[in-house]
């Protein structure tokens, strides 16, 4: 087996497992670092996959940033400990599984695995240790995917000034 | 094993973000859900990157990039709604929030 | 001339806006003169129409108007449109004379109204003379049943006239409701017509009668049995005559007018005018001349027994009416149309002089309060001579003339039974108006003292017109001598019958003799002289029981108690109806109330689909919870559906 596969399977076992931790745990705290575990295998599979630079944008925001930012909230309310209301009824958790098995199922049953797309794209033949490089996206991102970045900027700013509106303390 | 071939990536992709609905679904922290929403969003940006390599078009990865962007955003607002939601409850329960019934 | 058939309604309708809308502000003046000059105008403008027949040749005796298209409507057609012939135009002068005449006598009858009930009075009056003048000029059914439903209401707004007496606003409704039930056999009537002939037009059904019906076969029966149901509610015939006595319950002119001259005659005209059909069906002809025959006997013997002088004359009406229906029975119209138009004369002249009566004695209407008139009211007491002696058939005033050919014409279709039947009604017709005569004016005065006092004479408003009448019912006759004795004056014709014998034309029976002279058997003469016999015996019989011995009724009435007790009850028909018709129609109608209309319809149609509506809504709002994992997870199924369809669908 080579490498790769080994990684894969490793890293997706353990991203499986602990997103399911992620939603079954009952302590909030629990769920923010199984979900940074999971983040981390994630960011392992995008290096598999050659994308070197999104690997490490993943671990720098996401895990970095993201998660960082739940962890505060979860302090500020003091939500530290498991909460008496957490789990859904019964009923609801079966249907939940049950249309999330379908929707996996159904996925699977379509043939999903042995899926093979086209080898077409702009950058078909080209190497793929160049094309996931931070050179590569960046030029792309200075050249044909400008404007996407631009709107990305602004939509940041409102992002923040929508933040600091919605925490104020009201007079 | 088998190659590792782009069926894999999906099925895996597949998984998380079911994963990631039903915790959406079953909990009622809100925070939790908020949680739930980020592991379908990665799911998607897996499915986004598989692509990407295998087609070779960065296209799939600077929508990866811009979608990491949007979720920490996303994020920020939320959590301030949450904390102002919060600040009127006194609770996450989202079942709490269910003023719009009937 | 033709151009100007119209005005003859449109001034009568013009007198109902005028009095109708500003009646009350001009005052009782003003509406004494719109009101009845309205009609004068319009008769001298059917005067202006019938001399133009007159001077056409009999074959072209026919005018039209059309006014306008009214009802197009898949193959259905009819219009607006008048036609007149010698019998529209007898009957318009008819209305428009004796309403004229009726309208002026009014002026001074309705004195004591207030401006308000004067104006409304006249108006009612005008818009009744406007319906039935459309009815005897309609040249369609259609047009004469909107003429036939507009006099039914008039009617009923003239009878309850003085409303706020409950029993006068019973009498106007009774007087509706049980002619309601003749239109609907007339409805029915039509209906059948455009079915069979595809019009309504006289022009179109009236000569394709006999071709297209089969001379007494069934389409035939029940058309002309419908439209008779229809003549027997408004004309007053058994069974549905009810309505007329207790309609004497409106002011005494309406009476004269309305139930005696005019409307209850409509009947007799739609019979007339639809003679081609009736001809086509001769078992409807029996049905109308025996139902003829038996109401004006029966309507007789009740007349006898009657205190109230407008009573006697109510009975009196419907017997005479059904002398003309046993004359159109046996296919004489023109003998029907002819005794139509001398009673109106006599009969509206006897109620204008019983409500000069009454007037004098402020309002009593009790024969036995009255007595010894004579003195007091002479042009009363003699027009009202003219009048009783003419009903009762004495030769040579009008009465005599035609209720003599409708006799004969009886006689000579071979109907000895209904000839019988008429010839005793004849003699107790002569009983009973001479009883009322001789109570009313002669003997002693048996009211109070005070009445003694103010009775007098009528003002000349009421005068005139009993006076002109009461020349009418002496000479009128003279307009139809038979050739029985027109023969022994020097071939005099029968000026009416050959008037009317254009219309009449084609009918099979006691054909039209035109203005021929022909033979008379000397049956004839031998049947005319046994109606005047019984005719002075019944005058003589009443002048003793009531004049010479008026101890006898009384002894009579103790001696037969049983048999005067059914006549005095009137049968105890009014009694039967309400026990048969009204209390079961009444049950019935509460059932739909209560049963159908409040508990089924409101409270299960209409409150069972709120309250399902509301049902509905609160399942649905179930869905509503609030509770955002619940829409998700819903969402969330959705979108796995599509997906699923999609990929596999």
């Amino acid at each position: 087996m080579s490498g790769i596969a080994i990684a894969f399977w490793v890293l997706a076992t353990i991203a499986v497992v602990t997103s399911l931790l992620v939603i079954t745990s009952r302590n909030p705290v629990a769920s923010v670092l199984f979900l940074v575990v999971t983040f981390f295998c994630l960011a392992g599979l995008f290096v598999t996959l050659h994308a070197h630079f999104l690997a490490a944008i993943q671990v720098l925001v996401y895990a970095g940033a993201i998660m960082v930012l739940f962890l505060f909230v979860i302090m500020l309310l003091n939500l530290g400990t498991p909460q008496w209301f957490d789990v859904a009824g019964t009923p609801l958790k079966l249907l939940a599984l049950v249309l999330g098995l379908a929707f996996v199922g159904a996925l699977v049953a379509a043939g999903i695995g042995d899926f093979e797309p086209p080898a077409s794209g702009p950058g078909a033949g080209v190497d793929p240790d160049i094309l996931g490089s931070t050179e590569a996206i960046g030029a792309a991102l200075y050249s044909a995917y400008y404007l996407p970045f631009l709107v990305t900027g602004l939509l940041l700013l409102v992002a923040m000034v929508g933040a600091v509106v919605l925490a104020r303390r009201e007079r | 094993m088998s190659e590792i071939g782009v069926g894999h990536y999906i099925t895996l992709s597949a998984i998380l973000f079911t994963i990631g609905a039903v915790g959406v679904l079953t909990r009622k922290n809100a925070i939790i859900v908020f949680m739930s929403i980020e592991i379908m969003l990665n799911a998607a940006n897996l499915a986004f990157v598989t692509f990407a390599t295998a087609i070779g078009d960065l296209g799939g990865m600077v929508m990866v990039l811009i979608v990491i962007a949007v979720a920490a955003a996303e994020a920020a607002v939320g959590l301030a709604i949450i904390v102002a939601m919060f600040r009127h409850r006194e609770t996450v329960n989202v079942e709490a929030f269910n003023t719009m019934r009937g | 001339m033709a151009a100007w058939i119209w005005v003859v309604p449109a001034l009568p309708l013009a007198g109902v806006l005028i009095n109708g809308l500003f009646g009350r502000r001009l005052g009782k003046g003003a509406v004494s003169v719109v009101g009845p000059g309205a009609v004068g105008a319009a008769f001298a403008v059917s005067l202006a129409l019938f001399l133009d027949l007159v001077g056409r040749p009999t074959a072209a005796r026919q005018l039209t108007q059309t006014l306008y298209s009214w009802l197009a409507a898949g193959d259905f057609e009819a219009s607006v449109g008048f036609l007149v012939d010698p019998l529209s135009a007898t009957l318009m002068l008819v209305v428009t004379g004796v309403g004229f005449l009726i309208h002026v006598y009014s002026v001074g009858y309705m004195h004591d109204e207030d401006r308000r009930g004067f104006a409304r009075y006249f108006t009612y009056l005008n818009l009744f003379t406007f319906a039935m003048l459309l009815l005897v000029m309609a040249d369609n059914f259609l047009l004469l049943f909107v003429g036939w439903e507009g006099v039914g209401l008039c009617s009923y707004l003239l009878i309850g006239f003085w409303f706020k007496d409950r029993d006068n606003a019973t009498a106007g409704k009774k007087a509706f409701i049980v002619n309601r039930i003749g239109d609907f056999g007339f409805l029915l009537g039509i209906f059948l017509i455009f079915g069979t002939f595809g019009s309504v037009t006289f022009a179109d059904v009236l000569p394709a009668a006999a071709t297209v019906l089969a001379p007494g076969g069934d389409l035939a029966f029940w058309i002309c049995l419908f439209l008779f149901v229809g003549a027997v509610g408004k004309s007053a015939q058994i069974p549905l005559y009810v309505w007329l006595p207790d309609a004497m319950a409106g002011p005494t002119p309406v009476s004269a007018l309305i139930h005696a001259a005019t409307m209850v005659t409509a009947g007799v005209y739609m019979v007339a005018r639809s003679h081609a059909l009736y001809d086509m069906a001769p078992e409807v002809l029996a049905i109308v001349a025996g139902i003829g025959a038996a109401t004006a006997l029966y309507a007789a013997t009740i007349g006898l027994v009657q205190t109230d002088i407008k009573k006697v004359l109510a009975y009196s009406t419907i017997s005479q009416l059904g002398y003309m229906f046993l004359a159109v029975g046996v296919a004489a119209y023109a003998a029907g149309i002819f005794h139509l138009v001398t009673h109106a004369f006599f009969k509206a002249l006897l109620f204008l002089g019983a409500g000069s009566v009454i007037h004098a004695l402020h309002g009593e209407q009790d024969l036995r309060r009255m007595g010894g008139l004579k003195s007091i009211m002479p042009v009363t007491y003699w027009t009202m001579l003219g009048a009783t002696l003419a009903i009762a058939g004495i030769p040579p005033l009008a009465g005599f003339f035609s209720k003599d050919e409708i006799l004969w014409r009886v006689w000579d279709a071979g109907h000895p039974v209904l000839w019988a039947i008429g010839f005793a009604t004849a003699g107790l017709t002569a009983l009973y108006m001479f009883r009322l005569f001789f109570l009313a004016f002669h003997g002693e005065f048996r009211g109070t003292p005070e009445q003694r006092q103010h009775a007098h004479e009528s003002p000349p408003s009421m005068i005139v017109p009993l006076v002109v009448l009461g020349v009418l019912s002496v000479v009128g006759g003279w307009i139809g001598i038979p050739p029985a004795i027109g023969n022994l004056v020097g071939h005099l014709p029968n000026a009416f019958e050959g008037w009317l014998a254009p219309v009449f034309e084609g009918g099979h029976g006691a054909a039209v003799h035109g203005a021929e002279v022909h033979a008379v058997p000397p049956a004839e003469y031998a049947l005319m002289a046994a109606s005047v016999a019984v005719a002075a015996l019944g005058i003589l019989a009443a002048r003793h029981l009531w004049l010479a011995r008026p101890d006898l009724p009384q002894r009579i009435a103790a001696r037969f108690q049983a048999p005067y007790a059914l006549l005095a009850n009137k049968y105890w028909i009014d009694e039967l109806y309400d026990a048969a018709v009204v209390r079961p129609y009444n049950a019935l109608s509460r059932f739909a109330w209560r049963v159908v209309d409040d508990g089924l319809i409101d409270g299960l149609l209409v409150g069972g689909t709120g309250a399902l509506v509301q049902w509905q809504s609160r399942v649905a709002s179930r869905w509503e919870s609030g509770n955002v994992a619940t829409y998700l997870t819903v969402f969330f199924g959705g979108a796995i559906a599509i997906l699923v369809y999609y990929l596999f669908g």
